[in-house]
């Protein structure tokens, strides 16, 4: 027991970095380049930690707060997602509302960490991440209780849990339609392409990017590693609903679901090289899209 | 088989939304082509027992040729000869419009229940579809400003109707299907000549200089 626990505290904690690695060297390939390591983003994360932090003197505490309740929160929800189709390590009903509003919390602390400088610039990326996560919010909500309503269950352990195979069978396209929705949602609210693009250091275009210019030393690796985790978590909600294999035993269940992060990484991969960047007017079309498509799965599970 | 039906009919559904949301033309016709190859899919996965398939391949067979093939093919070209810009300008925004389209989903997927119908329905899904697609027919028609973007809301409108219509193959002659076919045809022919008539008076398919042309 004790031991699975640790198991799963450490994929949910070593793991996460070397998805973005998957990410990048797919579109490395992608681009006919041979691309970073596939650990480079650990190499990051120790090498910033290595190295001393420069705070303007403008900022206040907040600013040093942000990537610590950032890291902390989204760490926190991963606690509470099942992995490979074991209970979570926390889990009760209800358990969903508290996941979707940890990752707020970290987004919240973000934006505030970002305007707390002073800067236009980054106070102008802070509006335009929370204006899109306001629009990413429902469809992510939606997305939930479609899996709740599916599966007559109301904690993520239970949505992602032995019910889904059954739901599955029942209420085929409500799921697809949620999983679609589902991946909408993780890529902008992991600011991958169509929506933001995580490498671009343009003023005009940058969402997430620009409100972590100020961070510097331990608090950029916070910052840097919290995404991965952020992005392990959804690939994680978004594996485990599609791709419920229900394997038996714990450590082959692991064996595979690892695998399929590792597919969803390509996935996502794939996503950004075939994809251009979308226009900023396009993006809240793209999540109302995404909304919509939930609404829709909602009303064929309820009708 | 019963899953494969429902999927048919939610990918019709989904089509109708990223009509509403699309903003390239190319796209939309692509889109419309393939909700016709559906629709004429659909009509063989509704067969039942009680049909005569060589009349339903009869049906399905020509609704996919003229869905599917002739018709975007014709639109097609006629983009490609009038140098048409590939937007869909629309009167009404993307977002709202797909906003729209979303509340009609809804409502008729909420409400066909309620609908008494005089046959014993096919297919739970085949009135909210029907209906659902009739409306985002509607709403492109009104919402998009060029007159080839307004002859795809039409076609989307038939197709609305055509799934109404596989309620009805137990009891429609093949002369009644094959009017609703040429209907379809004849109406893009004839807006066709009106496409050409416009382009040539006024060097735009902007159908807002109608109503400039008041004495």
């Amino acid at each position: 027991m004790i031991l699975r626990a640790l198991f799963q505290i450490g994929i949910l904690l070593v793991l996460p970095p070397f998805l973005l690695g998957v990410v990048n060297r797919v579109k490395a390939i992608f681009a006919g380049r041979q691309g970073p390591p596939l650990l480079q983003l650990y190499f990051d994360v120790w090498k910033l930690l290595q190295k001393g932090a420069v705070y303007s003197r403008t900022t206040t505490w907040v600013f040093r707060a942000g990537p610590i309740v950032g890291l902390a929160a989204v760490a926190t929800a991963g606690t509470m997602l099942p992995v490979a189709g074991q209970p979570a390590l926390f889990t009760f009903a209800g358990d969903f509302v508290l996941f979707a509003y940890l990752l707020a919390l970290a987004r919240f602390a973000t934006a505030l960490a970002a305007l707390d400088t002073g800067s236009s610039f980054e106070g102008m990326g802070a509006a335009r991440e929370v204006s899109f996560a306001s629009m990413a919010e429902p469809a992510l909500f939606l997305v939930l209780v479609v899996m709740a309503r599916a599966t007559g269950s109301l904690s993520l352990s239970g949505m992602l849990g032995p019910a889904l195979a059954p739901a599955w069978r029942a209420a085929a396209p409500a799921l697809l339609l949620s999983a679609i929705a589902l991946f909408v949602v993780a890529l902008a609210e992991n600011s991958r392409i169509p929506v933001d693009d995580p490498n671009t250091h343009l003023e005009l275009t940058m969402i997430h990017e620009v409100m972590v210019l100020d961070h510097s030393g331990p608090d950029l690796a916070f910052i840097l590693y919290g995404a991965s985790l952020k992005f392990f978590l959804f690939g994680a909600l978004f594996v485990r609903l599609v791709a419920d294999a229900g394997i038996a035993g714990i450590w082959a269940a692991e064996a595979v679901f690892v695998v399929e992060l590792i597919g969803f990484a390509i996935l996502v991969g794939v996503v950004e090289s075939v994809m251009a960047r979308l226009r900023l007017t396009r993006v809240p079309q793209m999540l109302v899209g995404a909304s919509v498509l939930s609404v829709f799965a909602l009303v064929l599970l309820l009708r | 088989m019963g899953a494969w039906t429902d999927m048919a009919f939610i990918l019709v559904v989904v089509l109708d939304l990223f009509l509403l949301a699309s903003s390239r033309l190319g796209a939309a016709i692509r889109a419309v082509a393939l909700q016709g190859a559906l629709l004429s899919l659909l009509a063989l996965l509704l067969t039942g027992s009680g049909h005569s398939v060589g009349h339903m391949l009869v049906v399905a067979g020509g609704a996919f040729f003229i869905k599917a093939v002739l018709i975007p093919w014709l639109m097609f070209r006629a983009i490609r000869e009038m140098a048409i810009r590939r937007e869909m300008e629309p009167l009404v925004g993307y977002v709202p419009s797909m906003i729209l389209g979303g509340v009609g989903v809804v409502l008729s997927f909420a409400f066909s229940r309620g609908l008494p119908l005089p046959t014993n329905e096919m297919h739970p899904f085949l009135v909210p579809t029907a209906l659902a697609t009739v409306w985002t027919g509607l709403l492109l028609v009104v919402s998009r400003r060029k007159a080839v973007t307004q002859v795809l809301g039409f076609l989307v409108l038939e197709n609305g109707v055509f799934v109404f219509g596989l309620l009805l193959t137990d009891f429609m002659p093949v002369m009644v299907e094959a009017g609703v076919l040429l209907d379809l045809l004849a109406a893009v022919f004839v807006m066709g000549i009106v496409m050409f008539q416009i382009n040539r008076e006024f060097a735009s398919l902007d159908t807002d200089a109608l109503s400039s042309l008041k004495d």
